[in-house]
């Protein structure tokens, strides 16, 4: 299209902006790399310098012996993450399928206060959850993790997932019903097979949220070491005279790639999810 | 909405009404909400008038709250929060409209450069800030080196180790956790914008700059609008970034009601003084949030559009 061409300075100029923004954005992971390259003495002696001959491995050998949970701390990570969001979803998906068919006395004020949820964090009301949480005795294991990070994920899965399912022909569901269906019936073999792209979406978002957010409930609901996620693992070596930086570098960047490669693959999803979410209000 | 006749066959069926069935429906949702988020929040309402710790509590009426209201350093909290905030808000929606303009142009190579603005937000927030919290050390950060290298300043600077600069250090690296989820809204929402309207300004000799004023901007609004309002929330009570970087220090610099809050209730255990802040949050947003929607109200029905 004529409208979209652009001329060669102006694609210079567009194409220097972006790498500008894009440097902002990818700068820490560059640094952190660059850091995990290079042997720590070198690190605290030298002044900055941006390249030098030094560059190694080690880092991501050594960091096995220095953080010797670290294989634990990744998987419990990703095992959070994942069972916060088959949580989220059970709960979500008969929710949103509410929201978006039917009628039903306090339909938006309830709706409304399900969004209202968003404004707290779990930061806020950390001090009674704390007591909920040894009253049900369940202080220092996953679930300490893992039911605080659903219920505030709850509210945006209903919200994002109903704006699917409202996009789904009714007519396919009261066939079923003429034919003699239960609704219940109908919900497993009709609406959940039609929703199945938009309820990958929504549990990507989920889980991102999970994982994105793990730290707060982990270092306040959680002290035994064997259950910590990455990130609160990571940050009980950070912080001292004798960090050993360039491994919790190379500890940190193993730890969330696995998780980034597997974005990169959905990354169509993620952002389908937002063109749902956002562009629909 | 308007489909409550459509449904009636489906009511006829089965035994259960439409309501029952809807509200059986939502009814796990509804408990994890209530025991997770509701109970405490009354909890929370509740402890706030006592002087609870951990050995016991006892009913002290509102002497919480009338301690936190007459505390200048109080005060220094809210109005630090709200800058916080503020700052921080606008500069994530000016970085995500940059961003999303960008990455909304028609180069070669756009795919790829929605793929790379992603990795802050996939990520767990407080792997990226320990990163951060690196390159802002005064020895052999990048940031201090780098400003050595460009001659902006002489000496090494830490700067974390300094109240102002810890506090626009902290903003800055708030401000990158939020960029790629604003950035990726802004461009599902500017790619939703109809082609015509482009193309008739395009007819009529619109240049590229007015276009984005007049099309783009008014057009993903609503998107714009809502996104301010969900990023002022989450910047507000926004805590692993703080924490991690500075624990609110140095001298309180970069202490927001929610560090502070933090601090009384968890690492002091004063349940019920930290209670009274965790109160005085809630009101405050939901203060906020109301001002907000209301002056938007106004503002969408003196403008006739939505």
């Amino acid at each position: 299209m004529m409208i979209d061409r652009l001329n060669i300075w102006q694609k210079i100029g567009l194409y220097i902006a972006t790498f500008i923004f894009l440097l902002f954005i990818l700068m820490p992971f560059i640094e952190m790399f660059r850091v995990s390259l290079r042997p720590m003495s070198h690190l605290m002696t030298a002044d900055f310098t941006w390249w030098s001959e030094d560059f190694s491995w080690q880092a991501y050998r050594d960091m096995w012996v220095t953080v010797p949970l670290l294989g634990r701390y990744i998987f419990n990570s990703v095992f959070i993450a994942l069972c916060v969001t088959v949580a989220t979803m059970v709960v979500v998906i008969p929710g949103a399928y509410a929201y978006a068919r039917l009628e039903f006395p306090f339909k938006s004020l309830s709706l409304g206060g399900f969004l209202a949820v968003n404004m707290f964090t779990g930061a806020v009301l950390l001090i009674p959850l704390y007591r909920v949480l040894r009253q049900l005795s369940l202080l220092n294991t996953y679930w300490a993790m893992i039911i605080p990070g659903v219920a505030f994920l709850i509210p945006t899965g209903i919200w994002l997932l109903r704006s699917y399912l409202e996009k789904i022909p009714r007519e396919l569901e009261e066939a079923a019903y003429v034919d003699g269906a239960s609704r219940l019936y109908t919900l497993r073999r009709v609406v959940i097979p039609l929703a199945v792209p938009g309820m990958i979406v929504v549990s990507t978002s989920v889980f991102i949220g999970a994982y994105a957010q793990q730290f707060l409930f982990a270092i306040t609901f959680n002290n035994v070491r064997e259950l910590q996620p990455l990130p609160a693992g990571l940050f009980e070596f950070i912080g001292y005279q004798d960090t050993t930086w360039n491994e919790m570098m190379a500890a940190a960047l193993t730890g969330v790639l696995p998780v980034l490669v597997f974005f990169l693959f959905l990354q169509k999803y993620l952002v389908a999810g937002l063109t749902a979410g956002a562009v629909k209000e | 909405m308007a489909n409550t006749g459509q449904s009636a066959p489906i009511m006829a069926r089965s035994g259960l009404s439409e309501a029952a069935f809807a509200w059986l429906l939502i009814s796990p949702a509804l408990l994890f909400i209530g025991v997770i988020v509701a109970w405490p929040l009354a909890e929370t309402i509740r402890l706030s008038f006592t002087n609870a710790t951990l050995g016991g509590e006892e009913y002290i009426g509102l002497a919480n709250y009338a301690e936190l209201l007459s505390s200048p350093k109080f005060y220094d909290t809210v109005g630090r929060t709200f800058y916080w905030m503020f700052l921080s808000v606008s500069l994530k929606l000016v970085m995500g409209l940059i961003g999303a303009s960008l990455l909304n142009a028609a180069l070669p190579g756009k795919a790829l450069f929605r793929i790379l603005v992603m990795p802050p937000w996939v990520i767990p927030v407080a792997i990226g800030v320990i990163g951060w919290k690196w390159m802002y050390n005064g020895y052999f950060g990048l940031i201090s080196g780098l400003l050595q290298e460009f001659g902006i300043i002489q000496d090494r600077v830490a700067l974390l180790a300094t109240k102002t600069s810890a506090f626009y250090s902290a903003v800055v690296t708030d401000v990158w956790v939020g960029t790629p989820m604003v950035t990726l809204f802004f461009l599902a929402a500017m790619q939703g914008v109809s082609r015509d309207l482009y193309e008739a300004a395009w007819v009529d000799g619109a240049r590229r700059w007015y276009r984005f004023r007049r099309i783009t901007i008014p057009q993903i609004m609503p998107v714009i609008v809502s996104m301010a309002l969900l990023s002022a929330i989450w910047t507000f009570n926004s805590f692993e970034i703080i924490w991690i970087l500075t624990e609110g220090g140095p001298r309180g610099a970069t202490t927001t009601l929610i560090i502070d809050t933090y601090k009384v209730a968890i690492s002091s255990q004063r349940f019920g003084e930290g209670a009274a802040r965790a109160v005085v949050i809630v009101a405050l947003l939901a203060l906020f949030s109301l001002a907000y929607l209301y002056f938007l109200n106004r503002v969408n029905r003196h403008y006739g559009a939505k």
